[in-house]
């Protein structure tokens, strides 16, 4: 196996272990903990991007995942203050067994597409074109050949802050 | 492409480790230089002499209390939420020591030379919140958990212009070169600067003010100090911690002031470009004066409140650095 290969399991296996600490945190219900394990799990997904050359994009997942969605998400699990009481007692119920089938459903199909990644990883540099992943390249997807669907996504963005602003704030 | 110290050894793996060394090794030196500086230019400010006992000018005043730090027992409350407590400060110390490897000390000098060095930068920049509120939740304590909480919501709030602050550096940069040129590439920006003969700061000044502004609040500098506003939060988030976990904060909070000053020099005033003396020198030379800069200003001014703090960046910084880029966007453009 190539070095490269190597790292992409211990990365893949690491998201995927820190992805399940986030719904089943040690030591019961805790919000925080879950929240932290995301950062976590967020950062072997960088590591991913690294892999497959795409450097902006990990840059951009930690920038912007990691370091300011995320800790806007803890800011307001600790502005809600929950108490163990409103998490809600743990109970097994047919909706979580077929909550749990479907998980062991997709996983299943995961492993397929997470091999199928393993192996492009090992034949990338054939496949890639000058200066993939780069600043521009990017920009150019974006802003050039995916224009309309990327001010469409602004346009929701807009409208999903606005929304929450009018829902919170009714006497403006 | 620039010798990095990666490239020079043949094993990359080999690099990277001595790199990092390196990096620790010099960011610690650096702090303990920095502490006594802040030490002798506030007692110079408050006409006071400062350490004097220990070496000559007191210079070995920080080894001593450093030497004190890691002899110290670490103390762990009873209440504390013990992974959280424990990660803290690795998770605050760690982003740092990334982040300072990404400079060009001088025309041929970096750790690493990357195209989106300043992307990268800022991603490890932002990360370093998250420890401070691991350290303000996981040690249980009113106090800190204030703090935290007040680091969290200045911290997302000033990155917003510091970051579209730099951003007008960068659209300039592009402009101004060739097909190849990269503006988020830090060593191509210094060297930039070197060939035109001018620095930033002169056609850039609203740019470097608010990036001045706003790396002062990130850093939780003087006057934007309030998560360790020590005469009503005790110490902020650190407030649970002694000894050597208590020294990692002190080693990150130095190390970043140290950070947001090596990007202003590159950014705004020229890097490593100067006349006479090695680049690496005047790298150095003008980092060490930005961070006086700062310095100076926390024994200066009082600090600010938190409902001023937060007005002023979203209704000023904000507006402000948008309408900065805008209008260099279109000279760019135009030129």
């Amino acid at each position: 196996m190539e070095l490269e290969q190597i790292f992409f399991w211990l990365l893949a296996f690491g998201a995927v272990f820190t992805s399940v600490l986030v719904v089943l945190p040690p030591g019961g219900k805790n919000p925080i903990f879950g929240a932290l394990a995301l950062i976590v799990s967020f950062f072997f997904v960088a590591g991913i991007y690294v892999l497959l050359v795409a450097h902006l994009m990990a840059a951009l997942q930690i920038m912007v995942y990691a370091g300011a969605i995320m800790v806007l998400f803890l800011f307001v699990i600790m502005l809600l203050n929950l108490s163990r009481r409103e998490l809600g007692e743990e109970s097994k119920t047919f909706t979580q067994g077929l909550g749990a089938t479907a998980m062991l459903v997709i996983a299943i199909k995961a492993i397929v597409l997470v091999e199928a990644t393993a192996d492009g990883i090992s034949k990338r540099d054939m496949a890639l074109s000058d200066g993939f992943g780069t600043v521009e390249a990017v920009a150019n997807m974006l802003f050039h050949d995916y224009l309309f669907p990327f001010e469409l996504a602004a346009v929701l963005l807009l409208v999903a802050i606005i929304g929450a602003v009018v829902l919170a704030k009714r006497t403006l | 492409m620039p010798d990095t110290v990666v490239n020079l050894v043949d094993s990359p793996a080999l690099g990277v480790l001595i790199g990092i060394a390196g990096v620790m090794a010099a960011l610690t030196v650096n702090v303990l230089f920095l502490v006594w500086l802040e030490r002798k230019v506030s007692a110079w400010i408050q006409r006071r002499m400062g350490p004097t006992e220990v070496g000559p000018f007191g210079m070995l005043q920080t080894i001593a209390d450093m030497l004190k730090l890691i002899s110290k027992q670490l103390i762990t409350p009873r209440h504390v939420d013990k992974p959280l407590y424990h990660i803290a400060p690795v998770f605050v110390f760690v982003p740092v020591v990334a982040a300072a490897s990404l400079f060009p000390f001088d025309e041929h000098v970096s750790l690493q030379n990357l195209d989106i060095g300043l992307v990268l930068v800022f991603a490890f920049g932002g990360l370093g919140i998250v420890g401070i509120f691991m350290a303000g939740w996981g040690s249980n304590n009113k106090y800190a958990l204030l703090g935290a909480m007040r680091a969290v919501a200045q911290n997302i709030s000033y990155e917003i212009p510091l970051i579209l602050s730099t951003l007008s550096v960068v659209l300039m940069v592009n402009a101004m070169g060739d097909a190849n040129t990269n503006g988020m590439n830090l060593a191509q920006v210094a060297s930039m600067q070197h060939d035109k003969g001018f620095w930033f700061v002169l056609v850039q000044p609203v740019a470097a003010v608010i990036y001045f502004i706003a790396a002062l609040a990130e850093t939780n500098r003087a006057p934007f100090d309030i998560p360790e506003a020590e005469s009503e939060l005790v110490a902020g988030f650190h407030t649970e911690y002694s000894g050597m976990r208590f020294a990692l904060f002190f080693f990150a909070e130095y190390s970043n002031m140290f950070i947001v000053a090596m990007v202003a020099t590159v950014l705004f005033f020229g890097g490593w470009s100067g006349p006479l003396l090695p680049g690496a020198m005047w790298f150095f030379l003008k980092t060490y004066a930005i961070v006086f800069v700062m310095i100076w200003i926390r024994w200066t001014f009082p600090r600010l409140r938190f409902d001023q703090l937060m007005s002023f960046c979203w209704l000023v910084l904000i507006p402000l650095s948008i309408l900065n880029l805008l209008v260099t966007a279109f000279i760019a453009r135009a030129v």
